[in-house]
């Protein structure tokens, strides 16, 4: 019994990917991405960085936490995916306001009628459970919702 | 560097051939270009293999030990949808240095009914494939087409119109793994795959191979009255573009190598009689329009509505019915988009045939990336 609650203790969600942190608080402290900003030529990157793919700097790199808004810069609604995985949906380049982009989910947009309308619509991340590990431990995805400037 | 030659060049019909195995349909098409060369596998001083997917099996040396184990120099290479294109052009600077005077190219891949590559790593449970976007082929070109769209107006039916030509075009070639026509209605109402690409519009995987052998100017005057020469070889990776590798991106570098290529040829596109580019999906032909440089920024769509790249229009694009037909083993590919140009320059492409056609390119890029152009000259 002891060795099984010990075992439930330290289950803990993870991030899906390395540039996505979660507070020790999560999910009540929110998740975020978060990267690095080359200091010799600016350029951004989501996680870190051996060197700059840019300039060749080896650095030093500034560390940075990327707000969770931003804006839909291309797309495409995917029919045909891996077996298990829902679809049809919206898989789209999302450009963040801090000047980094990201793939993403999107949802809140009418799936039978892409088009041109879609450019440039705000959007906000969430983040969401997406399956559980090997060892029990939840893996948190981010997501991003369309919230036209609301 | 020294002019090269190709002197033989061949490829099988690409399609499911369950029966037989990689190294079989690899050492057919080789045994093919040495026999169209005129020469022996004796003759042969260098051999590179170009095979994606089984790219650790030595596929190259298991051919030698098929067909005429000479104890030549092989080499393997992989590199993505290029693998088969970057062969040749290895097989190209081994006789270009002055190393070797005759060098083959083979390109081979069996996929069999693979479906969508890249699938499997997706069923890994860390995979973002499905909750955080799309890194599968159909889903990244089709974002890479909807960027046209935002930058150009762009539109579906434009993307389609371009598997309406290649489907077209592909009746007549007995090489294509498909030769059935599809008028615009079908594309469009085909099933969707990632809009805006439908399935008609996405290139189909299996099996195939192609060979070709590489001379020296001196060389090649010994087996033909009849050579095609390699005017540029290029290759080219990806340079930093901000959004890259969250969105790759098949432009820039394919605009490098087409600059490069055309500087290298002493040409430009205006000279070309016939380009055959890399038509994965459909929405990447029209892109290649402009990174090709055969139209100018923006132009691509309406280039297809005039139907400027039908076999006898302004510049024929995809004579072959491309990818989008004639199929897209990886290893394959690359090669035989050189042999296609190779057959219509010596006037043999039968009812396909680009009329006269003396200068032609072959484009090839693989994601992640890599891109090749080949411009060939009679």
């Amino acid at each position: 019994m002891a060795q099984e609650a010990a075992t439930t203790a330290e289950k803990k969600p993870n991030p899906i990917v390395p540039f996505m942190k979660l507070p020790e608080k999560y999910p009540n402290e929110p998740a975020y991405l978060w990267g690095v900003v080359c200091k010799s030529c600016n350029a951004k990157y989501l996680g870190a960085r051996t060197a700059c793919g840019n300039c060749g700097s080896t650095g030093p790199f500034e560390e940075t936490r990327f707000g969770d808004e931003g804006e839909i810069y291309s797309f495409a609604v995917v029919h045909q995916t891996v077996p298990g995985l829902e679809a049809p949906y919206v898989a789209a380049i999302v450009d963040l306001d801090d000047g980094v982009s990201v793939r993403a989910n999107v949802y809140g947009l009418d799936i039978s009628k892409p088009g041109p309308e879609w450019f440039g619509k705000r959007v906000k991340m969430f983040t969401e459970k997406v399956r559980v590990d090997r060892e029990g431990n939840d893996i948190i995805a981010a997501k991003f919702k369309v919230t036209d400037g609301k | 560097m020294r002019d090269v030659a190709v002197v033989g060049a061949t490829m099988l019909k690409f399609g499911r051939y369950p029966d037989k195995d990689v190294v079989t349909l690899a050492s057919e098409a080789a045994i093919g270009a040495i026999k169209d060369a005129g020469c022996s596998i004796k003759d042969v001083e260098i051999v590179v293999s170009g095979n994606l997917y089984q790219s650790n099996a030595m596929i190259g040396q298991r051919v030698m030990k098929e067909i005429g184990a000479t104890g030549v120099p092989v080499i393997n290479v992989a590199n993505a949808c290029a693998t088969g294109s970057t062969a040749f052009r290895e097989a190209w600077m081994a006789v270009a240095s002055g190393a070797y005077d005759v060098a083959m190219a083979v390109g081979s891949e069996q996929m069999g009914k693979m479906g969508l590559l890249g699938a499997d790593g997706a069923s890994r449970e860390y995979s973002t494939e499905g909750v955080m976007g799309t890194g599968l082929m159909p889903g990244v070109f089709g974002q890479a087409g909807v960027e046209h769209m935002r930058k150009y107006g762009t539109t579906q039916e434009q993307f389609a119109k371009v598997a309406v030509k290649n489907h077209k075009h592909s009746v007549n070639n007995p090489y294509a793994q498909y030769q059935i026509e599809t008028p615009l209605e079908d594309v469009l109402n085909a099933r969707p795959i990632a809009w805006p690409n439908t399935l008609y519009m996405c290139c189909p995987t299996g099996d195939g191979a192609a060979a070709a052998v590489l001379m020296s100017a001196e060389k090649a005057k010994q087996f033909t009255q009849n050579p095609v020469w390699v005017a540029a070889s290029v290759l080219t990776s990806d340079p930093y573009t901000p959004r890259n590798p969250t969105m790759f991106d098949i432009n820039t570098l394919t605009r490098n190598a087409s600059t490069e290529a055309y500087q290298k040829a002493g040409i430009g596109p205006e000279d070309l009689d016939m380009v055959e580019l890399h038509d994965c999906f459909a929405t990447a032909e029209l892109l290649h329009y402009e990174n090709l440089q055969l139209c100018g920024e923006g132009e691509a769509g309406r280039m297809i509505d005039e139907g400027a790249t039908y076999v006898g229009g302004k510049i024929p694009v995809n004579a072959s019915g491309g990818l989008l037909s004639k199929g897209h083993p990886l290893g394959a590919t690359g090669v035989a988009n050189i042999v296609e140009i190779v057959w219509h320059l010596r006037g043999e492409a039968g009812a396909r045939q680009v009329e006269g056609a003396k200068t032609g390119l072959a484009h090839v890029i693989g994601l992640g990336s890599a891109c090749t152009i080949h411009v060939l000259k009679k």
